[in-house]
């Protein structure tokens, strides 16, 4: 089974890109998961730009949802919300609506950030806007607060309640993983 | 029309299947301003016996916004891919001259409740080309999130967007198929 793993920071050392790293140690066997490194490249959502096929990095994006069984987002949080250019990228993913690739797709989201809370506004906010693109939402939840202090010196996660969080997240996001496409 | 029209207390026996391109499954729910309606334009009803049964098939359902719809069969509404059928069967129908009353189970989203549509009986009385139709119009209030539809969005007001109140309607011309034998 395939898991895409989206971050929704582009920073290098970003906290959650380092909880979908542990997240793909902590899967088990059979599950592959994979970590999106095409965010920075998709451009600004133009409707004009909205053509058949779309930019090339718009297609590649698309089709990799397609073809995964299932997506895992892991979220910041800016002024309450998701990042813009996460934002942007599932903007170019929800066209055409009706038929868009995250149609059906199960999908987990959590979050992280520096202050207490863990981004659990984003995490809603991130919720609601794959809700509304058709997606299937699922149950898994994990904000991890104060994150930077969850690694170590090498950017290794290094709290095993949040790795824990993460195995019962995935847990949860592949549970709703049709079991055809799964075997 | 009919001189020969009579009190009709009863429903038919035998099997009366809908005439679909005379009938009609639809729904309306109040949102923020107005009331929101669609149909499900792919569905089958029978009545077999004395129960009505009806199956409509979800991905059929038309509104006029494209995006709606689409919207619609996602898993925040009927979860279109799991839960394809709509569907009710009927336990008990009472009938007084024009007023008609049908108890039954209706599944939305694989979740069964208890449903009461009412409404009006007129027939059975037999058509221009020969065939005994019955027709029922029927509408029951059911609260969506009784079946797992939650959807909501709350306006710059702090009003939801949309009521959990929906009506459901059903208008059928059921046609008796011991009739179409002959």
């Amino acid at each position: 089974m395939r898991v895409l793993a989206i971050s929704g920071s582009l920073r290098a050392d970003s906290n959650n890109t380092g909880l979908l790293r542990a997240l793909r140690e902590e899967a088990p066997a059979g599950i592959d998961v994979e970590l999106w490194n095409g965010l920075k490249a998709i451009p600004p959502y133009d409707a004009d730009d909205d053509v058949v096929p779309g930019p090339a990095d718009v297609e590649a994006f698309r089709e990799l949802v397609r073809e995964v069984d299932a997506v895992f987002f892991a979220t910041p949080e800016y002024n309450s919300s998701i990042p813009g250019q996460l934002k942007n990228a599932l903007d170019w993913g929800s066209r055409p609506l009706a038929t868009n690739s995250f149609r059906n797709k199960p999908v987990a989201v959590i979050s992280s950030s520096a202050g207490a809370f863990g981004g659990v506004w984003a995490a809603a906010e991130l919720r609601k806007v794959l809700g509304a693109m058709g997606a299937r939402v699922t149950e898994a939840e994990l904000a991890v607060g104060h994150a930077a202090e969850k690694f170590d010196e090498h950017g290794r996660l290094a709290d095993e309640d949040v790795r824990q969080g993460l195995r019962e997240a995935l847990a949860t996001l592949v549970a709703e993983v049709p079991t055809a496409v799964a075997a | 029309m009919s001189t020969a029209e009579q009190t009709q207390q009863s429903i038919p026996t035998g099997t009366w299947k809908a005439d679909t391109v005379h009938s009609r499954v639809a729904f309306e729910v109040p949102y923020a301003v107005a009331t929101f309606s669609g149909e499900v334009p792919d569905f089958d009803a029978s009545l077999e016996d004395g129960v009505l049964e009806g199956v409509a098939r979800i991905a059929s359902i038309q509104v006029k916004e494209e995006n709606l719809q689409a919207h619609l069969l996602s898993p925040e509404f009927f979860d279109a891919e799991r839960h394809p059928e709509v569907s009710f069967v009927s336990k008990n129908i009472t009938r007084d001259g024009d007023t008609i009353q049908i108890e039954g189970d209706l599944t939305i989203k694989g979740i069964t409740r208890p449903a009461t549509l009412s409404g009006l009986a007129t027939g059975p009385s037999v058509d221009h080309f020969g065939a005994t139709r019955l027709g029922i119009t029927a509408q029951t209030t059911v609260d969506r999130t009784e079946f797992d539809i939650n959807w909501n969005m709350p306006l710059p007001n702090g009003e939801p967007a949309l009521k959990n109140e929906v009506t459901l309607k059903a208008d059928l011309t059921l046609v008796s198929q011991e009739g179409q034998e002959g």
